[in-house]
């Protein structure tokens, strides 16, 4: 028995796990609880990995496992199946690895929280159509992973439901993911009516024969970009992400930075051979990305909550993935989601610690010299921080200089851009780090008195991430610095020929050193700005009312993008939706309906009057009525 | 043949003697002299059996109901309040309305053969016996059913409010 | 009996019918102009008689016993009609002390 004949049970463990811990939550104990979560996603690690090395040693391009067939019905046949191929495998690597980690995390950063068991249930079934998405062989099954993340994306923003903004959060988060999802349905939709299949194979090969640029393939991957810029937060959906910090921070890292939004790029690097054939759509992506990464890393650079800077960051970094995708280096935005997964996903771990330090504060402007108080957290962190900006040799450097380069190579502007965003993001980054852990503790005494380094459910992750951060780039080494690259031969099959193109070779060394050295120097000098101003200079931002001139306002403020949609959009909705109530339900609907009921009371009310009980009445009444009847029916009058 | 209407005319006479009495008591006794001329009706159309069971259950145990619920009212004095007089000349004009236009009916029906008894034996017990148990056996027992529900539900409905006692 | 039958014979169908419409219209006058339910009830009896003569009369001239078995069931019906009829009577007349139906007008609205 293979392994990959088993791939099904690699989704069967968390959602028994979710079965287990969602219907004894009242009943279970604590440890058992965590236990069966992390055991179950523990089990599903495994198996990935013995997937991922059987399929390595086998050298087949995919293995397609139909597990039953669901739906048929006239041409449509939708079947339940897996597809293991590279890039799933990989993916599956990180969902299990990481979630691993953030629930054996969550057993310390939940432990006093009542919806223990809840919390891990939920997690769970994250983890369950996390796979499901990642696994399925078809949109469909994809769609049914990408909807059920959502559903958990939902749940776990408003895990404190009591709390009426987390749960405004979360319902925005599921309003705006929706109009991403009905561009990804309507794609499915268009799919099939073009296509007669919605299997990736039988699409993907059809496709191949269709001419670049047609009208409908850029209608199809139009659909499919608004399907992803919902779930993956590009602009003009991305508002949601920053809001879903309300949730805990073991949901932010696992679904709000590794998992969940990079499906989007999941799916865009799935269908590359859909995309490959968009040119327009591809340069569409292109912008969108790079707008939404300079725009999120320009906001970030005034945030005061901790999560709201990683959440921008995250943003930030996922429209570089975007850019990536957009210029063609589907390897460097994969490569980027894996380094950005294991940077990420400390990060907000690392935050987590502080935040379970600090007994739940999250103002960076109320912290400050947590170095020597957790010192694990803050070394980890570091580690992730330097990963993030693009100082080698950590894994941030790779991925994003991949991207880079070739952004370089499609449009030069694209290049300079992405370099300025890069820079602010290591300015965010370095001024987190030195806010957060450098200078006075400027918190409140009973806080300072609490402040302890984390138990070692919580710092294990940190430094397994950590060490994943310093060395996941190795992965991916362009040949430029003496490296294989073995990610791109190893995704080589999924991204066929016109993907596999653009590698990074068509650059000449030379320009591919001094693109390196201009972002390194950019990041560094970043860096040390960060320190001079914010650790030299003891500079603090000003409070919330305080005036920030102009340009800190607007960033501060997050360009008032929430504003301008709740006038442009929300509001003219609700108006209409107000004028519909009123008039059209109220008046018009109501009044009909209304109206009859009025008129059959008062039909009845008149009628009455006939019914005057005299038996004698009703007996003469029936006497004519017989003989209204024969009269008719024999002499016809 | 002349029998026919000599009944016929005592049927009608006595029915009218019926509604027009106006005490109940007498109109029960004309009641019976007019089912009386209706059980000589059914001898002449020679159903013998349906003589018999008119004989018995009308003049007999329904009528004795009728004469037995009167006294027990005590409503044998003359003290039903009558109605005016235009009611009256209405409720007669609507019976003779009625009347013209069963009548006409039978007009443009246009049936006017002679009765001819083509099976005489018909109406014998036996041969409708036989009908009976036969082709309508079913309903047979089926108004048994009937029968026993009218009998549970005239006392239920008769017998004294347990409460009001 | 020979003889009896032979009476009969020579009578047109058409005056059975009309005997049986006069009386069934005696019968109605009779519930419309009186007001003791109990010759109203008596009244009904006289148009349920009439209908009944009708039948047979039908029966004898088709030479058909499904009509006189119909008279029969008419008359367990009756039976069965008029003893659930004279309880209600009985009831009302302990309820209100009267069987005149004018007072029974509290069947309305």
């Amino acid at each position: 028995m293979s392994a990959i004949n088993l791939v099904w049970l690699v989704p069967l463990f968390p959602l028994i796990g979710f079965l287990i811990n969602g219907f004894g939550r009242n009943v279970l104990p604590k440890s058992i609880v965590g236990l069966v979560g992390c055991l179950s996603v523990l089990l599903s690690f495994g198996l990935s990995t013995a997937i991922f090395f059987e399929l390595e040693k086998s050298g087949a391009t995919a293995y397609y496992v139909p597990l039953f067939n669901w739906i048929q019905t006239g041409s449509l046949s939708i079947p339940f199946s897996f597809q293991v191929d590279h890039l799933s495998s990989l993916m599956l690597l990180i969902v299990t690895g990481i979630g691993f980690l953030i629930h054996v995390y969550s057993i310390g950063y939940m432990h006093h929280d009542k919806g223990y068991a809840k919390f891990f249930s939920y997690l769970n079934l994250f983890v369950f159509f996390m796979l499901l998405l990642v696994l399925g062989s078809n949109y469909v099954v994809l769609f049914i992973g990408w909807e059920g993340v959502g559903l958990c994306s939902y749940l776990l923003i408003g895990f404190w439901y009591k709390n009426s903004s987390y749960a405004s959060a979360a319902k925005k988060a599921f309003v705006m993911n929706r109009i991403g999802d009905l561009g990804f349905l309507i794609a499915i939709f268009v799919i099939f009516r073009i296509f007669g299949s919605i299997e990736f194979g039988e699409v993907f090969t059809k496709a191949a024969e269709m001419k670049v640029g047609s009208p409908v393939m850029v209608l199809i991957t139009m659909l499919l970009f608004v399907g992803a810029t919902g779930k993956s937060a590009q602009i003009p959906l991305f508002t949601w992400l920053p809001d879903a910090m309300a949730g805990p921070t073991p949901v932010s890292a696992l679904i709000h930075a590794a998992t969940m939004v990079t499906a989007g790029i999941y799916m865009i690097a799935r269908s590359n051979v859909l995309f490959m054939l968009a040119p327009l759509t591809m340069n569409v992506i292109a912008i969108v990305g790079l707008a939404t990464a300079i725009l999120a890393a320009t906001i970030a650079i005034t945030q005061t909550d901790i999560k709201k800077v990683l959440a921008y960051s995250t943003v930030s970094q996922l429209g570089y993935m975007f850019l990536g995708l957009g210029v063609g280096a589907y390897t460097g935005a994969f490569f980027h989601v894996i380094t950005h997964a294991f940077f990420k996903a400390l990060l907000f771990l690392g935050a987590g610690s502080v935040i379970h330090a600090m007994s739940n504060e999250q103002d960076m402007r109320l912290m400050g010299g947590l170095r020597k108080k957790l010192p694990v957290t803050f070394i980890t962190m570091l580690a992730g921080t330097i990963a993030i900006s693009g100082i080698p040799p950590f894994s941030g450097f790779f991925s994003k200089d991949e991207i880079l380069a070739n952004a370089y190579e499609h449009n030069k502007i694209f290049w300079v851009i992405g370099v300025i965003g890069a820079v602010f993001t290591a300015f965010y980054m370095f001024r987190m780090m030195f806010l957060t852990f450098y200078g006075k503790f400027r918190g409140t005494h009973e806080q300072e008195h609490h402040v302890h380094e984390s138990p070692a459910t919580m710092t294990i992750p940190l430094i397994v991430l950590a060490v994943l951060s310093i060395f996941g780039g190795f992965i991916g080494v362009p040949e430029v610095l003496g490296g294989k690259h073995w990610l791109s031969h190893y995704l080589a099959p999924v991204f066929t020929n016109k993907a596999a193109g653009h590698e990074v070779h068509h650059l000449d060394h030379n320009t591919e050193y001094m693109l390196m050295t201009i972002s390194v120097l950019g990041a560094v000098i970043a860096a040390i700005v960060a320190y001079v101003r914010y650790t030299k200079k003891h500079h603090v931002p000003v409070p919330d009312h305080a005036s920030r001139g102009f340009l800190g306002n607007l960033s501060y403020h997050k360009y008032y993008i929430d504003e301008v949609y709740d006038v442009l959009i929300t509001r003219p909705l609700n108006a209409l939706s107000g004028l519909f109530y009123k008039i059209i339900d109220k008046a018009i609907i109501d009044g009909i309906v209304n109206g009859l009921g009025k008129a059959t009371g008062l039909a009845g009310k008149g009628l009455r009057l006939v019914q005057t009980g005299n038996i004698g009445f009703y007996i003469f009444m029936m006497v004519a009525g017989v003989i209204a009847l024969l009269f008719y029916s024999f002499y016809k009058i | 043949m002349n029998l026919f209407y000599l009944i016929a005319f005592l049927s009608v006479f006595f029915s009218l003697l019926v509604i027009f009495s106006k005490n109940p008591v007498y109109s029960v006794l004309y009641l019976i002299i007019t089912f009386f001329t209706f059980t000589i009706h059914y001898v002449l159309l020679n159903a013998q059996f349906l003589a018999i069971v008119n004989f018995i259950v009308y003049m007999g145990a329904i009528m004795v109901l009728f004469l037995f619920v009167l006294m027990l009212l005590n409503l044998n004095k003359d003290s039903e309040p009558l109605k005016s007089n235009i009611v009256k000349i209405a409720g007669v004009v609507a019976g003779m309305c009625l009347l013209v236009t069963l009548a006409g009916s039978v007009k443009a029906l246009n049936v006017s053969d002679p009765l001819v008894l083509k099976n005489p034996d018909i109406g014998l017990v036996q041969n409708l016996g036989k009908v009976l148990f036969k082709d309508f056996l079913l309903p047979f027992e089926v108004s048994s059913i009937l029968l026993l529900a009218a009998m549970v539900g005239a006392v239920l409905l008769a017998k004294k409010d347990p409460k009001k006692v | 009996m020979e003889t009896v039958t032979q009476t009969i014979q020579g009578v047109p169908l058409n005056h059975y019918i009309i005997l049986s419409a006069v009386i069934f219209s005696i019968g109605v006058m009779g519930v419309l102009i009186r007001r003791n339910a109990i010759v109203i009830f008596m009244s009904v009896e006289l148009m349920l008689n009439a209908v009944n003569l009708l039948l047979t009369a039908f029966s004898a001239y088709r030479g058909d016993p499904a009509g006189q078995v119909f008279v029969f069931f008419i008359m367990a019906l009756a039976a069965a009609e008029v003893a659930v009829g004279l309880a209600i009577i009985v009831m009302i007349y302990r309820n209100t002390n009267s069987t005149d139906i004018n007072v029974l007008n509290r069947l309305k609205w």
